[in-house]
């Protein structure tokens, strides 16, 4: 066999491969052509007996269905499905937004001097961020952006300003009586804010609990009357609990009934009351219910 | 100045780096792990967030840097994170309040109530396991990724809204400027670098711990070890991937 | 996007209780109501339709191809709010191109193209060939193409070509029966598998809506014979008349025996949400709910299709006590569709707080846009009924 030859074969059965596949194609094309261009021939159609119409029909719904193929094909992003039901490229540009705040160890790199202070005070759990602002901008490009520096008393008193319903023990003050209008800073160093003196008062501390106690009938009691504190417990205030009576007498010593102190308060008899529980697992020392 | 920053730049990247790492190693990528070598692989993590509901001081500072770390509106309508308030009375009703999301700080409680017990918690979304979000998105605008949370398209978003109807926490909006869902990411761009959500980063009380679920010696492993633990609707089924400890029995 | 937060500072003073700071934004509002309510009528135009199709029920024949094309054009606008409430409508396409299949709403695509393509398109197209190859011979010039492009340029008019086409028109409506079920069952769906919605969330609403949605097709149809048998001056049709008085008047009965049974089991199962849920429906959805829906919407239409079909009055009496009956119904399904979209954001899901829907009256979601859409659909059919006029055939015969 010549080559040349060979090369007419191949191209003769290329067409012929190509047109038989074509006839799935050529064959509804040539019929809708047909049936589109001849009214005479139209009403006389009658392929494999199935009615007129309905060829009519399902050529309208074949081709309508090849639209909407194609322009799935067309339009679903090139990354959808690649992981999930989603865009994978969502996930890249999620990850490449801007970020603002650069993290404490971003900070403590070259501030290592403040965050050693920092790390040994009451504040070292707390970021620089969270009083200084988004600093991320300062770490690229020190020179040109200043992160805030805090003066006044707004951002301490967002913490550190009473309000019932913050955790016993936080230290909180109440604004308007603490030293008013000096900024925090003046007493506090905000990297190591240990108060600058020791708390004289158990309420510079225990605020809620004290305003509490300072309207109800124990208003006269002085915390240490029941609570003795080791004096390391102002240091720190968890190592050192201060101690709560353990004992049903304590409380009798004023509300027992062979009691000489003052005579306004209630008194029961210990024997009887209360069964079982301390005092003060049902009264609430603090603000007894009795009136 | 310039001198000074030199010799910081200096100090910070051949002698203290190590050192500062070992003093200051707090929290970093969650779980104070090594940051690991090579691509990111989002099948090796599954975020969480613990939220120790007991040590929350509501300062609002979460939800004033989550504002600040991911562009949200400043309009009191759209928070990816807000802080409840709530009160407790004696007569068992119970108020709960959250002004400007507690961004502002909270008012004192109104004199004259008899209030029994108050608390603050803090709200996200819950990046739950079995998302109702994304079970209703008609188009696959949002998903849950592999490293567990649940993202936003912004771009294929068409703002339907139906899973803003479906979220149970009301932790999704519409961000007006796009029209699109907007919602907590855990600071997605943030974790998959190994830093903390905008959030945890400025938490001054540790109320919020950020880690991975399934992975031991972790500050969220400890939580949960420690405290009971509990999520918010259990009922609705949705396995919420935040987890409260201490948590109230008022909160909804 | 200042008018939007000006709009929302409003909402804000008027929260009562505590609500999610999230949920001061109302995001379904008056388009998303219209929506169910225009797929409710196309449901029970259908339905209606096919009572004469498969149950031969010959005194409402006179009615099937008004019901068919009424259908249509309801079908046609009932997209238009769903759309036009999307942030990006632009994006809509992309719920053909990858839809989610565990989300009922992207199931809307092919809820909503089945029943238009294959079920009422095709219906129409069958019970309308023979006469478009008629119209398509008889007219002149575009109207001649028109029809002749319509009928997709068939020609046949044989016996048995004609046959064909009535037996096609049954097994369509056969199919047709359960596909305007899914329609609007599955409206119903949407807001009945949303679980972190109380209000929303029942096995029932999906049925409720299926109802109320037979109820207010059947009404539509009712008022439409009513005008256009005026219009056309012809011989008022009575028997056609009391008979859908009373398919009205039982679909209402049925309708109402599920709202009750929806309402009662919520009380005596009185779950976590009854207590807000309570108070929603005493102080914001009083008006709507007790008054309009439930007594002008329900109780006053049964009573009166009641006295009109069971007392000796006037002929010309009853016809227009079945009108107002009927047009007491559209507004009671109206505000049915009202209570469930705009009652279901009222609350918080916290379940502590109750907000306030106040609508705008010009913009995408304001109040002439939603005349508009209502008024959309009978401009259509106007039109259809120019191009395919339903009485022909009938007064033919």
């Amino acid at each position: 066999m010549k080559p040349g030859e060979k090369w007419i074969g191949r191209c003769s059965r290329a067409v012929r491969s190509i047109s038989t596949n074509l006839v799935f194609i050529q064959e509804p094309l040539f019929r809708l052509i047909l049936v589109f261009s001849t009214n005479s021939l139209g009403m006389r159609m009658r392929i494999w007996k199935i009615p007129d119409q309905v060829i009519r029909l399902a050529i309208l719904i074949v081709i309508a269905l090849a639209v909407l193929i194609v322009v799935r094909l067309q339009f679903i992003p090139a990354s959808f499905g690649e992981i999930g039901h989603y865009r994978a490229d969502a996930l890249k540009e999620e990850a490449a937004l801007t970020l603002h705040y650069a993290g404490m160890q971003a900070c403590v790199m070259c501030h290592d001097d403040i965050g050693m202070i920092k790390a040994a005070s009451y504040h070292r759990n707390l970021a620089c961020e969270s009083c200084h602002g988004p600093s991320l901008e300062h770490v690229d490009d020190p020179g040109e952006f200043s992160p805030v520096v805090v003066t006044g008393r707004t951002l301490c008193v967002r913490c550190h300003g009473y309000l019932a319903s913050r955790p016993t023990g936080f230290p909180q003050i109440i604004e308007a009586i603490h030293n008013p209008m000096a900024p925090c800073t003046e007493c506090h160093d905000p990297h190591d804010p240990t108060p600058p003196e020791v708390p004289e008062d158990c309420s510079a501390c225990h605020a809620e609990i004290a305003r509490t106690k300072a309207v109800s009938h124990h208003w006269s009691l002085s915390c240490e009357t029941c609570h003795e504190a080791a004096p390391e417990h102002r240091q720190s205030p968890r190592a050192f609990l201060p101690k709560k009576p353990t004992e049903r007498e304590f409380c009798g010593q004023c509300h027992g009934q062979g009691s000489q102190r003052s005579a306004s308060a209630p008194r029961v008899d210990l024997s009887e009351h209360g069964g079982r529980y301390l005092c003060w697992q049902c009264h609430y020392p603090h603000h007894p219910e009795g009136r | 100045m310039p001198k000074d920053w030199k010799r910081r730049e200096f100090l910070a990247k051949f002698i203290k780096l190590p050192c500062a790492a070992m003093v200051f190693g707090v929290g970093a990528a969650g779980d104070g792990e090594a940051a690991e070598e090579g691509p990111y692989q989002a099948e090796d993590h599954l975020y969480a967030m613990g939220i120790q509901v007991d040590r929350c001081i509501g300062c609002g500072l979460c939800a004033e840097a989550c504002k600040n770390e991911n562009d949200v509106l400043k309009e009191p309508f759209f928070f990816r994170t807000w802080i409840e308030r709530y009160s407790i009375r004696v007569d068992g009703e119970v108020d709960v309040d959250s002004p400007g999301g507690g961004i502002g700080g909270f008012p004192p409680l109104a004199e004259g109530s008899e209030v029994m017990r108050s608390f603050f918690v803090p709200k996200l979304c819950n990046q739950c396991d079995k998302p109702p979000c994304v079970q209703v998105c008609p188009v696959g605008a949002t998903f849950k990724t592999e490293d567990g949370v649940i993202l936003v398209d912004e771009s294929y978003c068409i703002g339907c809204r139906y899973c803003v109807q479906a979220c149970p926490y009301g932790a999704r909006y519409i961000d007006p400027r796009t029209l699109t869902a907007d919602k907590c990411t855990f600071c997605y761009h943030r974790i998959i670098k190994g830093l903390q959500p905008a959030c945890v980063e400025v938490c001054p009380t540790q109320t919020r711990v950020f880690g991975e679920l399934g992975r031991r010696s972790s500050p969220l492993h400890r939580m949960k070890r420690q405290s009971s633990i509990q999520v918010l609707k259990p009922a609705m089924n949705t396995e919420p991937k935040v987890l409260y400890s201490n948590l109230d029995g008022e909160v909804r | 996007m200042s008018e939007l937060l000006e709009h929302l500072e409003a909402n804000l003073q008027q929260v009562t209780g505590y609500i999610y700071p999230n949920e001061i934004e109302l995001h379904w509002s008056l388009l998303v109501v219209i929506y169910p309510y225009v797929t409710g009528l196309v449901a029970g135009a259908f339905i209606l339709a096919s009572l004469v199709e498969v149950f031969k029920v010959k005194e409402v024949a006179s009615t099937y191809r008004l019901a068919l094309l009424t259908a249509l054009a309801f079908l046609i606008a009932a997209p238009l709010p769903l759309l036009a409430h999307l942030g990006h409508p632009e994006r809509s396409f992309q719920i053909f191109l990858t839809p989610h299949l565990r989300s009922a709403m992207a199931m809307f695509g092919f809820v909503y193209i089945w029943y238009l393509m294959l079920v009422l398109l095709l219906e129409i197209w069958f019970e309308y060939r023979a006469d478009m190859v008629r119209w398509s011979s008889e007219r002149r010039g575009v109207m001649k193409l028109l029809y002749w492009v319509l009928s997709l340029g068939s020609r046949d008019l044989s016996e048995k070509a004609v046959r064909f086409d009535r037996k096609a028109v049954y097994a369509i409506t056969l199919v047709g029966i359960p596909s305007a079920f899914l329609l609007h069952g599955y409206v119903g769906f949407i807001f009945g598998s949303i679980k972190a919605n109380p209000w929303w969330s029942s096995v029932l609403m999906p049925i409720v809506f299926l109802f109320s949605a037979i109820v207010s097709g059947i009404a539509l149809v009712l008022l439409l014979h009513y005008v256009t048998t005026m219009f056309r001056r012809v011989k008022p049709d009575m028997a056609c008349f009391n008979k859908l008085a009373s398919f009205l008047m039982y679909a209402l009965i049925i309708d109402l025996s599920l709202e009750t049974l929806d309402f009662i089991h919520r009380m005596y199962e009185s779950e976590e949400s009854i207590e807000i849920l309570a108070e929603l429906v005493i102080t914001k959805l009083f008006i709507s709910l007790t008054i309009v829906q439930l007594l002008l919407g329900t109780i006053v239409p049964i009573v009166l299709l009641a006295i009109g079909r069971f007392s000796r009055i006037p002929d010309e009496f009853k016809r227009v006590v079945f009108f107002i009956a009927a047009l007491l119904v559209q507004v009671g399904i109206f505000s049915t569709r009202w209570n469930v979209v705009i009652g279901g954001q009222l609350f918080s899901k916290s379940l502590r707080g109750l907000t306030v829907f106040k609508m705008q009256l010009g913009g995408i979601e304001g109040l002439f846009m939603g005349i508009a859409l209502l008024i959309l659909p009978f401009v259509l059919l106007w039109i259809l009924v120019k191009l395919l006029p339903p009485w022909d055939k009938q007064e033919a015969n």
